[in-house]
């Protein structure tokens, strides 16, 4: 396979994006979409099939509100509320939606705990299901070949990928999204948070540790 | 269908390399696609499944080869040509050359919140759940040549239901235009030894969500 990147049009690119390699030049691929998307659009509108001012609405809300900051609150909540934390893991689209957060939360969200005992781990082989009330649109690595691949066979490999290693008796559940239900990992609060504000801890908690290929920040760390 | 789109267990794919401070989209193309995809879907013309399949039905070295955002656009636009929602030769014009089809519904500035959460694929069940949690069952060895949410991986192994989910829109009936025709869909858990043999980690236990029909009892 060719790796190639063209690092003037395709910024940040992991090499790893198997969804992006190949032997074509990402440059063309660019110029090329930005046609080809542009002719599309134009058509559809010509239709009266889409609206474009409704097309800029749905950008601006992927890109400034619907995000990982949505189920970092979710998750410093469940820390810090014991009652709150039962009610999201016996049904977290009720729980979720009583917090206003988004305007309306999917239905059939789950919420799997992570403990000492288990590491819950959430992928979509098929395709990309991914719980965007909470999370947001997901990151290029996890509609990859590489995770689709891998996170059920392999996933300690992929949590070292991450820089993640577990205890060899840690049990490690991978949720494979192949409905219409949605995953969200409720991670281990860090040690020395006692007293901790939910804005604090909110802090904390990463999108990687709520699909499961991370954990939640060392309060250390994050205060350096 | 026995895609590449079905792609868990597979090797030589390499590392996952994530991306520090990934940016929500690359390119406002990008953008412009996901927006595109939500509005056409908002019309009724097609499903979430119907993309899927749309998408898996794409030449394997395509499917591959382009990039996330790419793909739906191609995905998209199958759909749109074998709806008669356009037509070739307006694609590669760029612009409106033929009446257009009468749509159900369209997404307006007004409002957007509909497009903005999950579709509603829960329905009513026309009958008892086959299955209780605890029950072992196994997955059927199916290959259909058309859409299904059964990946290879998991076909013709023995698992234990976990769940029990509701009654949803059943994707291999909706892309096959045989509606919704509900099932009952179960988490169903497999361990990793089941699955990958004795090389597997020990500890690993790996769910999918299962209907019915993929099921049978031990």
């Amino acid at each position: 396979m060719d790796c190639r990147e063209d690092p003037g049009n395709n910024k940040g690119r992991p090499m790893s994006d198997h969804d992006h390699e190949h032997d074509h030049d990402h440059g063309s691929e660019l110029s090329e979409m930005q046609l080809r998307v542009r002719a599309l659009e134009t058509v559809l509108t010509e239709k009266g099939y889409v609206d474009p001012a409704a097309l800029d609405l749905i950008i601006e809300a992927y890109e400034t509100k619907i995000g990982p900051h949505n189920g970092a609150r979710v998750v410093a909540k469940a820390w810090s509320d014991p009652a709150f934390r039962q009610a999201l893991l016996d049904d977290a689209t009720k729980a979720v939606a009583g917090l206003g957060l988004v305007s309306r939360v999917g239905d059939h969200l789950i919420a799997v705990e992570n403990t000492p005992q288990r590491h819950n781990m959430i992928v979509c082989t098929l395709c990309s299901c991914y719980p965007w009330e909470v999370l947001g649109l997901p990151p290029v690595w996890y509609k990859s070949a590489p995770y689709r691949s891998r996170a059920v066979s392999d996933p300690r490999g992929v949590l070292a990928d991450f820089g993640v290693t577990l205890p060899a008796n840690t049990e490690i559940r991978v949720w494979d999204s192949t409905a219409e239900t949605r995953f969200i990992v409720l991670p281990m609060r860090p040690a020395g948070t006692e007293g901790w504000s939910e804005e604090r801890l909110a802090a904390l908690v990463t999108r990687d540790a709520m699909i499961g290929t991370g954990l939640a920040r060392d309060p250390k760390e994050a205060a350096s | 269908m026995n895609g590449v789109h079905d792609m868990g267990g597979m090797h030589g794919f390499g590392k996952v390399e994530p991306e520090p401070d990934e940016p929500v989209f690359h390119a406002p193309w990008e953008a412009r696609v996901i927006a595109l995809q939500r509005s056409m879907v908002y019309t009724g013309e097609w499903n979430i499944d119907m993309s899927r399949s749309a998408q898996e039905g794409l030449p394997p070295h395509v499917y591959l080869g382009v990039s996330y955002y790419k793909r739906w656009a191609l995905g998209m636009e199958r759909n749109l040509l074998s709806r008669g929602l356009v037509s070739e030769d307006e694609l590669a014009a760029g612009r409106a050359l033929h009446p257009p089809k009468a749509v159900k519904r369209k997404l307006t500035a007004a409002d957007i919140s509909p497009v903005l959460s999950r579709g509603r694929y829960g329905r009513p069940a026309a009958a008892p759940a086959r299955f209780k949690i605890g029950d072992r069952v196994r997955t059927r060895n199916i290959h259909p040549h058309t859409h299904t949410r059964l990946p290879r991986y998991v076909r013709g192994h023995a698992g234990t239901i976990e769940r029990i989910q509701g009654c949803h829109v059943f994707p291999d009936s909706v892309v096959v235009g045989k509606g919704e025709n509900p099932q009952w869909l179960y988490t169903v858990v497999f361990s990793g030894p089941d699955l990958w043999g004795p090389e597997s980690d020990p500890t690993l236990r790996v769910s999918i969500e299962a209907f019915e029909p993929y099921l049978e009892p031990v």
